[in-house]
């Protein structure tokens, strides 16, 4: 789950690290009081989830706060990268000297977490990363230790910060790897984290991401949620635990195991189909999710046929073709449907679906071929 | 011979009197694997099984009466790096953790102490082992693999199974499989697999399934190209994922460009490996 800027930032402050006077507005006159109460010069930034912001113009100086008013009405009309921009954040405006780059992420590689940091911060530290990759520092974190001051002083050394700067530098690093570690972050990064011209570390700009897997003891991180990136078929998905994914094609799919649901959507494609979407109803599915599943795929108006791939281990055949029951008597589809159960129970689920008729397949390969000639005649 | 697990492991079942422990004990019973003993903290004293599986509080105690060693956790999520960290204290020297959805963070505190104990994980979030015709020490469905000479690893599930059903249905049989999970940070990868495969008399070929996301598949085809003299057919799934987007797995997904199914197709098939189109052409690469 990613966090928005503002919302990176207001936990950065719990943790004691420096951040620029603000409030999130949702309104041009909202972002004008606030310009007001923060004596006018101030930056207007846009709050969506993706990056670039500044070079698609969503981030701008304002020198008072008429003007701040007028750029909060440009930008909250906005879409960035196809999301629509609803909230402005309102900073005040700092005078810069330098824009270091600070971040702690997960190394799945080396098991640890590990900080990465640059003396070149800002917009272009990719660039930065791809052609001068001496000038990134990365150093390792027992996560059994956590962060140490040494460490932050050493990172401080590589990045040439002078030397009037560790004590506080030290702080934000101890306090970035303490929010990284109890909210449960996959990524916590300040870029730019800056030295202003009255020789302070603020951090200007935060983004994080959480571990969706760690969301059951962030109840409070849970709640801050923007779903406007997500299809509404995707969040639909995530009531029933069902991992889906909305693609472009016409073969609407529905497979147990992740790994099983990528592969069908690969051989649909190697038949000449597309596949209409990623979806994993998971190990165990009841019935109740299987009908869930059914309905989300087929409200999609281009799927022309839907390929189910089942292969029993934990989840029961017999079960699945209960939900498929379940799901054709409340939405009585009118594609074309192609079935293969193989595994636990399968001879029962195909006794089941023997008077639905759905087209069956042996292999996956067969499978995918019928769904593929159903989604052609279905045009 | 085979790798990991055989007729002589001796196994103790955590969260054996859960609904998916006791159903999946059942069947490994039922198998034939020799499961010595459960544990579930406060069922102490109490039998499964008909009584014939004793239940320990716990793992300590379960070691001592029975002389497990090894352990397969059923635990949910939240409980599972402690059951993981509880195995390894107690001295056992395999644990096998099915669980899915275990935090980045606790798996990462629990490698780095498990490396310190120099005890070997399988999982989390995978189907666990089984040498046909000795012991499944998992959920991989026992009546879909034969035994024979051909060593399985893969970071999937269900997706293994295909693989198995279409070697069986070729009269193909596996020495071992060994699912080794989909997630970021697990405790075995396939380097690992791959080099008790090298070293296992049983085994004479190899079948390896990867998928996007991280850089395993990579390092493996070093070794390959390296180290190993026996031969390696391999499937990767996710080759028409598209960027960025997470496709269930924590560990599928595609960072900055590195990971890609196209990548690590070549880096396989410059190492020498025969890489599939689809799950059911595998194991006619080997034939």
């Amino acid at each position: 789950m990613k966090l928005h800027e503002y919302q990176s930032k207001t936990i950065f402050a719990k943790y004691g690290i420096p951040i620029p006077k603000g409030r999130v507005a949702a309104t041009a006159q909202e972002a004008k009081q606030i310009a007001d109460e923060l004596g006018g010069r101030v930056v207007v930034k846009s709050q969506v989830l993706v990056g670039g912001r500044g070079k698609a113009g969503g981030v701008k100086l304002a020198k008072d706060s008429a003007e701040a008013e007028q750029l909060a009405t440009q930008i909250l009309g906005m879409e960035i990268k196809g999301l629509p921009v609803r909230k402005v954040l309102i900073d005040e405006a700092s005078a810069i000297d330098q824009e270091i780059y600070f971040a702690i992420t997960d190394d799945r590689a080396a098991k640890k977490p590990v900080i990465i940091a640059s003396a070149a911060g800002g917009i272009d530290i990719e660039e930065v990363a791809a052609k001068t990759p001496e000038k990134i520092i990365k150093v390792h974190i027992d996560p059994l230790l956590g962060m140490r001051e040494y460490i932050a002083r050493d990172v401080a050394a590589a990045i040439d910060l002078p030397r009037e700067y560790w004590r506080d530098f030290t702080k934000i690093a101890m306090g970035l790897y303490e929010v990284y570690k109890n909210t449960d972050a996959s990524l916590a990064e300040i870029n730019p984290l800056v030295i202003t011209k009255d020789k302070k570390l603020v951090a200007l700009d935060g983004k994080m991401m959480i571990d969706d897997n760690a969301l059951f003891r962030q109840p409070e991180l849970n709640e801050m949620r923007d779903t406007d990136e997500d299809a509404p078929s995707e969040i639909e998905a995530r009531k029933y635990g069902l991992s889906f994914i909305k693609l472009d094609g016409n073969i609407g799919c529905m497979v147990n195991g992740a790994g099983l649901a990528m592969t069908s959507m690969d051989v649909i494609k190697l038949f000449g189909g597309e596949p209409a979407n990623f979806l994993d109803v998971g190990g165990g599915a009841s019935s109740e999710k299987v009908a869930a599943a059914m309905r989300i795929i087929l409200t999609d108006p281009n799927v022309k046929a839907v390929l189910f791939n089942i292969f029993g281990g934990i989840t029961r055949c017999d079960e699945v073709a209960r939900g498929i029951l379940v799901a054709m008597d409340e939405v009585k589809p009118k594609v074309p449907m192609v079935v293969r159960l193989v595994g636990t129970n399968a001879e029962e689920g195909r006794k089941l679906l023997e008077n639905a008729k759905m087209i069956t397949a042996e292999t996956l390969a067969d499978a995918a071929k019928k769904s593929v000639e159903a989604a052609k005649k279905g045009k | 011979m085979s790798v990991l697990v055989d007729k002589n492991t001796r196994l103790i079942v955590q969260g054996v009197t859960g609904n998916e422990g006791l159903f999946h004990t059942t069947q490994m019973v039922a198998y034939g694997t020799n499961v010595v003993g459960g544990v579930t903290p406060g069922k102490g004293g109490e039998w499964v099984l008909d009584g014939k599986l004793p239940v320990f509080d716990s793992v300590k105690m379960a070691k001592e009466a029975t002389d497990a060693n090894a352990s397969i956790i059923f635990v949910p999520a939240r409980f599972a790096p402690d059951a993981m960290l509880e195995a390894a204290d107690a001295g056992i020297p395999l644990i096998i953790c099915i669980t899915e959805g275990v935090a980045v963070q606790d798996m990462m505190r629990v490698r780095n102490y498990l490396d310190q104990k120099k005890v070997r994980l399988i999982g989390p979030n995978c189907p666990g082992l089984l040498t046909p015709g000795e012991a499944k020490v998992g959920i991989i469905p026992g009546n879909i693999a034969i035994p024979g000479n051909i060593g399985v690893v893969s970071r999937s599930g269900t997706l293994t199974y295909e693989v198995l059903y279409a070697m069986k249905n070729l009269k193909m049989g596996a020495s071992t499989c060994v699912g080794i999970g989909g997630d970021p940070v697990n405790g075995t990868n396939f380097t690992d697999v791959l080099e008790m495969f090298e070293h296992d008399p049983k085994t004479e070929k190899v079948i390896m399934i990867g998928e996007i996301g991280g850089n395993e598949e990579e390092r493996a085809a070093e070794y390959i190209s390296s180290k190993m003299t026996k031969p390696v057919a391999a499937f990767i799934a996710g080759q028409t994922a598209p960027p960025g987007k997470r496709m269930g797995h924590a560990g599928a997904i595609i960072e900055g460009g590195a990971g890609t199914a196209a990548d690590k197709v070549k880096a396989l098939e410059a190492a020498g490996v025969k890489v599939a189109k689809h799950p059911e052409e595998i194991p006619t690469l080997l034939q």
